[in-house]
């Protein structure tokens, strides 16, 4: 139940009290005090109303503390501060939802604030993630996090960042960013080779929650829907990735571990007539993505791949957005659909700096090619630059099956 | 709040020397629409803004030991490369940044002001 009403609640509370310095630790006090009150005297009949109550009161203490002090604090600027203070002649608000929880997720996600703080801050504000399950997920001692949370509340008061919607032509470009928050706090779950995988895959599944929480509030917005789809296909595959502590390449997971029901959600809202549109460049990228996760999740074995039509979306991707990785992935695709030579043409003057993917995707084409002396070295190549235990280890494996 | 608005640099913008008088015109005449969307928007208050002098005119000012030394540099990097400033009352960072997307296409440096109350 908290874990549901956290962002509303957090919403509520800055909404009316303005403090992003003092909110947090009231809900948790109040949190608190529910885990030690609630198992002896019974669950109340509006358990997210006692909260609210419950925190208001520790808020209110702190202020009533303060005002003994006579400290002035800088307060949260809100849409009601705006209104009356800023009619804001360009916005046109009759076609924007103020919601408070859509608030509160816009000022985490904030583009003033460090991506990887944002990421932190929502999870921690909109979903109520703790910040040592934070700290894991993004591979930082807890103390790190916990300050790096404390600093990008500081900024949002001392930068001025609003707690606010913003007006209808602006709001597309930030849910844009929303997305990219979100998917960012993905990816940090799914490292290949650190830390304990399933369980940081199990953190990354938080991004999931929270787009859906945006989505609730901005049905068919197509930024999200399509990120969505990404992350579902990405994650119905956590429970075959790994296996006894080692990762576990596509072509060999068993499929029968892979999550039936959100492959098919995905699927859905890959066909969602919101997506049918012009599209943002992000957006686009990450239908590709999805259409090409997709292609891999629904055929039943891997022999049955259909590689031809995943290079043709990488193509697209490419067109879309253009990166060293997209070509890296875009040339293993090539190899499988046409053969080895045909991925090593579409490797040609390929480098990704500080990655050794590359040299050692060339040496295995290169293996496959029969071109034995070649291959080896660029074995050499991937070994040297490779700062992974597991993958190292594994590329020294191939280079030595080469005899 | 209140914000000190520094152009810290041409950006995207050319040089105002390398300018043709065209384009100096359509520089100034993006001055003239930021002032004028300043005065429009409710909550907003330009309460100063300048350009700036060449840098090689400024003067570096010391304190050392109740002494004080006037040099013509060294100059702080970023202040030398800096065409001029803002200072400019908004009620939140999203309003400034929208109005100065009206200037010229500059680095630009937004700097919050500490309020000291007595």
């Amino acid at each position: 139940m908290v874990r549901e009403e956290w962002g509303r609640l957090v919403a509520l509370l800055l909404t009316q009290f303005r403090r992003l310095d003092l909110v947090e630790d009231a809900l948790g006090d109040a949190v608190e005090a529910a885990s030690r009150t609630w198992p002896a005297d019974g669950v109340p009949a509006n358990p997210a109303g006692w909260l609210m109550t419950a925190a208001k009161r520790r808020v209110v203490d702190r202020l009533r503390t303060e005002a003994v002090a006579a400290r002035k604090h800088p307060l949260l600027l809100t849409d009601a501060e705006r209104h009356q203070e800023a009619t804001r002649t360009m916005a046109d608000s009759g076609s924007v939802v103020e919601d408070d929880v859509l608030r509160l997720v816009l000022m985490c996600a904030h583009p003033a604030l460090a991506p990887e703080s944002a990421s932190a801050l929502s999870l921690r504000l909109v979903l109520g993630v703790p910040t040592a399950d934070i700290a894991r997920l993004f591979l930082v001692p807890e103390p790190t996090m916990a300050a790096r949370i404390t600093r990008a509340k500081k900024r949002i008061v001392g930068a001025g960042i609003p707690f606010a919607v913003p007006d209808a032509s602006a709001l597309p470009g930030r849910l844009d960013t929303v997305a990219q928050t979100t998917y960012l706090a993905f990816t940090a779950g799914y490292a290949p080779g650190t830390g304990p995988d399933l369980l940081r895959a199990e953190l990354s599944g938080e991004a999931i929650r929270l787009t859906r929480v945006v989505l609730g509030l901005r049905p068919d917005e197509p930024a999200l829907v399509a990120l969505l789809a990404l992350m579902l296909l990405q994650h119905s595959r956590r429970d075959a990735r790994v296996r006894d502590g080692r990762l576990v390449l596509l072509a060999d997971q068993d499929r029968t571990r892979w999550h039936r029901d959100e492959v098919a959600e995905a699927n859905r809202l890959l066909a969602a007539p919101c997506l049918a549109g012009p599209l943002t460049p992000l957006t686009a990228s990450y239908v590709l993505q999805g259409r090409i996760a997709a292609e891999h999740a629904t055929v039943a074995s891997a022999e049955q791949t259909r590689w031809d039509r995943i290079v043709g979306l990488y193509d697209l991707l490419l067109q879309v957005a253009p990166s060293p990785s997209a070509r890296l992935a875009r040339a293993v695709a090539v190899a499988e659909d046409r053969g080895a030579a045909a991925g090593l043409a579409a490797l040609e003057g390929l480098e990704i700096p500080d990655s050794h993917r590359p040299a050692a995707v060339r040496a295995e084409l290169l293996s496959r090619a029969g071109e034995t002396d070649a291959a080896r070295a660029a074995y050499d190549q991937a070994i040297a630059a490779c700062r992974n235990d597991v993958e190292r280890a594994f590329l020294v494996g191939q280079r030595e099956a080469l005899g | 709040m209140k914000y000190l608005v520094l152009l810290i640099g041409d950006g995207a913008e050319k040089p105002w020397l390398e300018q043709t008088e065209a384009e100096q015109m359509a520089a100034m005449t993006k001055f003239g629409e930021f002032d004028a969307a300043c005065a429009a928007r409710d909550g907003v208050e330009l309460l100063a803004g300048e350009a700036l002098g060449d840098s090689s005119d400024a003067t570096v000012m010391r304190t050392t030991g109740g002494q004080v030394q006037l040099t013509d540099g060294p100059y702080a990097e970023v202040i030398e490369g800096m065409g001029g400033f803002y200072l400019l009352e908004a009620p939140d960072l999203d309003v400034v940044v929208e109005l100065l997307r009206l200037l010229p296409p500059y680095d630009i440096q937004i700097h919050p002001t500490v309020e000291v109350t007595p």
